[in-house]
This record gives structure tokens, C-alpha cells and sequence, in this order.
């Protein structure tokens, strides 16, 4: 099982709260989104509960087990993590760039197995790079490069995954390719956390929706019961309009 | 790696090695070398070959490859084109044992005392390094590398401006031109144990190097200790870059130069990149050292000097290479 757990955390920096005492659960074959303003401390969150991350209090536990007492490794064998806007430091190939998902259960030397090749060509697929896998990864567009790092975070199968702002540079095709693949992997059993902005994305795809303010938990349950106007407007400061259309829900800023 | 970009490497260096041994003031003739080596009884060509040439070889060889290793292991580390084994400190700081070895006269009285005070120096400088980054990141090793490179230099300035006499100043110059010439089988003894370690604890940064390619915070959700990753670098470097500034004085480029043609020929892989690094810096050290021979004993040029002036104009190509081609 790999339901993650959030207890009391608390988290200073500088003497200034970024978290204080944020509870919050996170289960196995659901998708959540974490909303809220900038500098709600959403990315802190997700590095807290992706384990990178040692709060000041409050516990984090992935299946039962504190994640500061799981193994670095065997960590990472089960938890992908990836930063917002993320960036390639060398020309590697997108291919190459993919197979580093593969890092953890990689021996200490010696060139990629072959039994992987399956996967990496299998995460390139689902998100549209075959076509790209020679090209050097510094030479990608914003897009382009947040698919690959997506596929990047997939290619080894993680149980959870965490990712902030996935849909930062994508066009309106790519964004949907990626909320749906992120869709299937909670749906195959994967415990997903996502931070986003784009709430309408977030209404589409997110099971549960857990919003920050200013680094305390303002609201968290199912998206329905969270992605309401009075919510929304106290968590941006500013009046939000949900309206609901058959199954489609669309967020309107101002009056 | 391309298996011919390999062989063509490793047949570069058997012949840079074969050049090696027949090049000097007394030339020998391939047929001459097997004549001597096989006869039983002792001769002076293969008292030449096997006192001089040979260990000057193998220096060549082992300093080359650390230096190529090294700098490698520091760019993949702090993922910068400009990063090379000087910058933690090591190389400055066997500069600068050195120099006090000659300056207090301890060279004078003990023929390896140089390469051992400049092996303790450099230890002690990325020591220093170390301990004053020990909590802060990357940057902050940067920068205390660069401190304390500083600091040494600014003591083989000191020894350089108070030096007794002429003679010392002489010798102290001498020595940070870098050299193989008159290099024994104690130089070769003393150096390869460090140089040998030092390898060994570089090498075993390559994994995490592949990762840091996704940025530090990647690279840590991958499970790399990058905290054990920079000890590793550091002491590596310590050992292996100071024991070599230690037995051949100051030999500035290769390191900085043999990754950037290394990474080509691995797809830009920082870890796949660190074997033919050291092939590369192996390759250039020798050549160098050839040329240096073949300009013979009269031009009396230092290794480390050619190699700055051919290295210098590639640096300033690298330095216009890296703005075009950087965001």
C-alpha cells in the first residue's frame, strides 16, 4: 500500500512559518490536486511529503512506515518526484534523459540493461516523444521538455508520484495528453500529488483537492466538495464563480 | 561510446607510449629497445629504458588520467564547463607545499621531499575547503575552493617575494612549470597508491553524476546522496590530483580539457564520460611530454607551460564556445 499520510506537519524557514501544522492524506488510486496561491507553500508540501524534505514537526508516513526511515533508494524505487520546471544540464538525449528514471534500479556501473529498453520506449510513447528521442534534451522547447521530464518520472513505475506544476509550458494538446496520463496512472493504482494552477484542469482530473493558504490547509476532501465559490474566492482573495455544465465544472475569476 | 572512437584512443596512447620510450637526447631505435631488453645482461640502453624512460612513462600515464578523471568528476559534479581539478584547492595547495619544501631547504637534504610536503599540501587545502563548506552546498564548496586556491597561491607569491636568493626563487619557478624530466621509480611509488585511491573514490561517483544531469533535487528523489557524492569528489580529488601535482609540479588544462572531448563521443553523459576523460588526459599528458622530449634538452621547455600554451588558446575558444551555445 502506498497511501501517504501527512500529520501536523510544521515547517520554518528564517522564522517564518511555510507550513504549520498541515494535515493531509493522500491514498492509493487517487489523484490530488494541491491548489492555492503563490507562495502558499505548495512546492514545500510536495517536497515534505516526497520525503526530500525534513519538516521541523509532524510526521510523514508512506504506507504506514515514517519516510525518513525508508532507505534513499529504495525510496526513490517507489516515489517519482519532479520540481517545477525542471531543467537539463547537459546535451543528453531525450532517450537518455528518460533512462534516468531508471537511476535507482540501476547497479553502481556498467550501461543500461537492455530488458529496460521496453519501458523507456513505452514512457516516450505515452507522451508523444518517439520522434524526439535523439535529440539532446537542452535543445527542446518548454514543452517539450516538461513532457520528457514527465515521461522521465513514469518510466520506472512508481507507486507514488509527485509532481509540481506539470502542465507549466505545455500547449492546450499536450496539457490534456499529460493530465490524461497522469489520470491513468492513479487509475492503475499510483498514489498521484500534483500541484496546479489551472483549476479547470484540476476540476477535470483531480479526485481530491487539497487547498494551501499561506502555508495552513484551508480545505481538503473530495475536488466537488473543495472546487466551490466560496472556497476559491477565500483561498485567491478575489471572487470566484464555479459553474457547472452536465459533467464539465469551469472557474471564472472577478465579477 | 563509439568502439572505434575507443580503439582509436587507446592505439593514440600505445603509440604516444612506444614514442615515449624511443624519444630523448639519445634516440633509440625500436630494434635497439628489443635488442636490449632481451639481452640478460645489464646495458645502459635498458638502464635508460627501464630507470628512465619507463617510470617517466608511467607518470605521464597515471598524472594524465587523474587529471583527465578529476575534472570530469568536478564539471559533471558542479555541472559546469569550467570546472577543473585546480578549483577545490588540491592543485594549489601541493603548489604551495612545494614551495615550502624548497624554500625551508627540506628538498636539499631529502630528494622526495617536495613531492611529499606539495602531496600534504594539497590535502590540507581541500581539507580546509571541506571543512569550511561542510554544511552549505555546492556553491559554498565553490567558493571555498576558490578561497582557499587563493589563499596558497598568495603563499607561493609570499615565498616567491622573500625566496633567500636567487636560486631558491629559481627552483621554486621551476617547479610550478611542471615537469617529468628526471622523474624516478620513487616518484611513480610514492604517487600511484593516492592516485590510485583517488581514482577508485572518483569512480564511484559516475551514477550519480548520470543524475545530476536532472538538477540536484532530481538527482536526490533518484536516491543519489549528493552530499556523498561531493566527499567522494572532494577527497578523490585530494588524493589523486595532489599526488600527482606533487611528483610533476603544476600541469593546469588537462583537466579542464579532457572532458569536453570526452562528452562528446558518450552522448554528453557526465558519468559515461569520466573513463575516456582519463583516456584523453592520458593521451595529452604523454604527447606533450613526447613533444617535450623531441624539443630536446637545449630548448629545455616544461611540460606544463606547453601544455598551458596550447591549452590557453583552446580555454579562450571554450570560454566563446560555451556563450553561443548557452541559453
Amino acid at each position: 500500500m502506498t497511501r501517504l499520510s501527512l500529520a501536523d506537519v510544521t515547517l520554518r524557514r528564517g522564522g517564518r512559518f511555510v507550513l504549520e501544522s498541515v494535515d493531509a492524506v493522500f491514498e492509493a488510486g487517487r489523484l490530488t490536486a494541491v491548489i492555492g496561491p503563490n507562495g502558499a507553500g505548495k512546492s514545500t508540501l510536495l517536497e515534505v511529503a516526497a520525503g526530500l524534505l525534513r519538516p521541523d514537526a509532524g510526521e510523514v508516513l508512506l504506507g504506514g512506515e515514517p519516510i525518513r526511515a525508508i532507505a534513499p533508494r529504495r525510496l526513490a524505487s517507489i516515489r517519482a518526484y519532479l520540481p517545477q520546471s525542471p531543467r537539463a544540464e547537459w546535451p543528453v538525449s531525450v532517450e537518455r534523459l528518460v533512462a534516468l528514471g531508471l537511476s535507482p534500479q540501476l547497479p553502481a556501473f556498467g550501461s543500461l540493461p537492455a530488458r529496460w529498453q521496453p519501458a523507456i520506449d513505452g514512457a516516450l510513447a505515452r507522451f508523444d516523444l518517439l520522434a524526439l528521442r535523439e535529440r539532446s534534451a537542452t535543445r527542446l522547447s518548454g514543452g517539450e521538455l516538461a513532457r520528457a521530464m514527465l515521461a522521465r518520472a513514469v518510466v520506472a513505475e512508481p507507486r507514488l508520484l509527485i509532481v509540481d506544476e506539470p502542465s507549466a509550458g505545455l500547449d492546450p494538446r499536450h496539457a490534456h495528453e499529460a493530465a490524461r496520463q497522469l489520470r491513468a496512472l492513479a487509475d492503475g493504482g499510483c498514489t498521484v500529488v500534483v500541484a496546479l494552477h489551472d483549476l479547470d484542469l484540476a476540476a477535470r482530473i483531480a479526485d481530491e483537492v487539497v487547498a494551501l493558504k499561506d502555508g495552513r490547509l484551508l480545505a481538503a476532501g473530495p475536488a466537488r466538495d473543495v472546487l466551490t465559490g466560496p472556497i476559491l474566492t477565500a483561498l485567491y482573495d478575489m471572487p470566484v464563480k464555479v459553474e457547472e455544465e452536465a459533467r464539465d465544472v469551469s472557474i471564472r475569476f472577478g465579477d | 561510446m563509439r568502439a572505434a572512437a575507443l580503439q582509436l584512443l587507446i592505439a593514440a596512447i600505445l603509440a604516444l607510449a612506444a614514442g615515449s620510450l624511443l624519444a630523448g637526447p639519445v634516440w633509440l631505435s625500436p630494434a635497439s629497445v628489443a635488442g636490449a631488453l632481451a639481452d640478460p645482461q645489464p646495458n645502459l640502453a635498458k638502464l635508460l629504458i627501464v630507470e628512465v624512460r619507463l617510470p617517466r612513462l608511467v607518470l605521464a600515464l597515471m598524472v594524465g588520467a587523474i587529471l583527465g578523471l578529476a575534472g570530469a568528476v568536478l564539471q559533471g559534479l558542479l555541472r559546469n564547463p569550467l570546472a577543473e581539478p585546480g578549483l577545490l584547492g588540491a592543485s594549489s595547495g601541493a603548489s604551495l607545499g612545494a614551495v615550502i619544501a624548497i624554500y625551508y631547504g627540506f628538498a636539499a637534504s631529502a630528494g622526495l621531499a617536495t613531492p611529499v610536503f606539495a602531496l600534504a599540501g594539497a590535502l590540507v587545502a581541500v581539507g580546509i575547503a571541506f571543512a569550511l563548506s561542510r554544511t552549505g552546498g555546492t556553491l559554498s564548496l565553490i567558493l571555498a575552493g576558490v578561497a582557499v586556491s587563493t589563499l596558497a597561491s598568495a603563499g607561493v607569491s609570499l615565498a616567491l617575494n622573500l625566496a633567500p636568493n636567487p636560486f631558491a626563487a629559481y627552483e621554486i619557478v621551476t617547479w610550478l612549470m611542471g615537469s617529468l624530466a628526471d622523474r624516478s621509480w620513487d616518484h611513480v611509488t610514492l604517487a600511484a597508491p593516492f592516485i590510485a585511491i583517488g581514482a577508485a573514490l572518483l569512480a564511484l561517483t559516475a551514477r550519480g553524476l548520470d543524475a545530476l544531469t536532472l538538477g540536484e533535487r532530481q538527482a536526490e528523489s533518484l536516491g543519489v546522496d549528493v552530499a556523498r557524492l561531493r566527499l567522494l569528489a572532494l577527497v578523490g580529488t585530494a588524493a589523486g590530483v595532489g599526488a600527482a601535482t606533487a611528483v610533476t609540479g603544476a600541469v593546469g588544462f588537462v583537466g579542464l580539457i579532457a572532458p569536453h572531448l570526452a562528452r562528446p563521443l558518450v552522448g554528453h553523459r557526465p558519468g559515461a564520460a569520466l573513463a575516456p576523460s582519463a583516456l584523453i588526459g592520458a593521451a595529452l599528458v604523454l604527447a606533450a611530454d613526447v613533444a617535450v622530449k623531441i624539443a630536446g634538452p637545449a630548448l629545455d621547455l616544461k611540460l606544463g607551460v606547453l601544455i598551458a600554451v596550447v591549452g590557453a588558446p583552446f580555454f579562450l575558444w571554450l570560454v566563446l564556445r560555451v556563450r553561443q551555445v548557452a541559453p
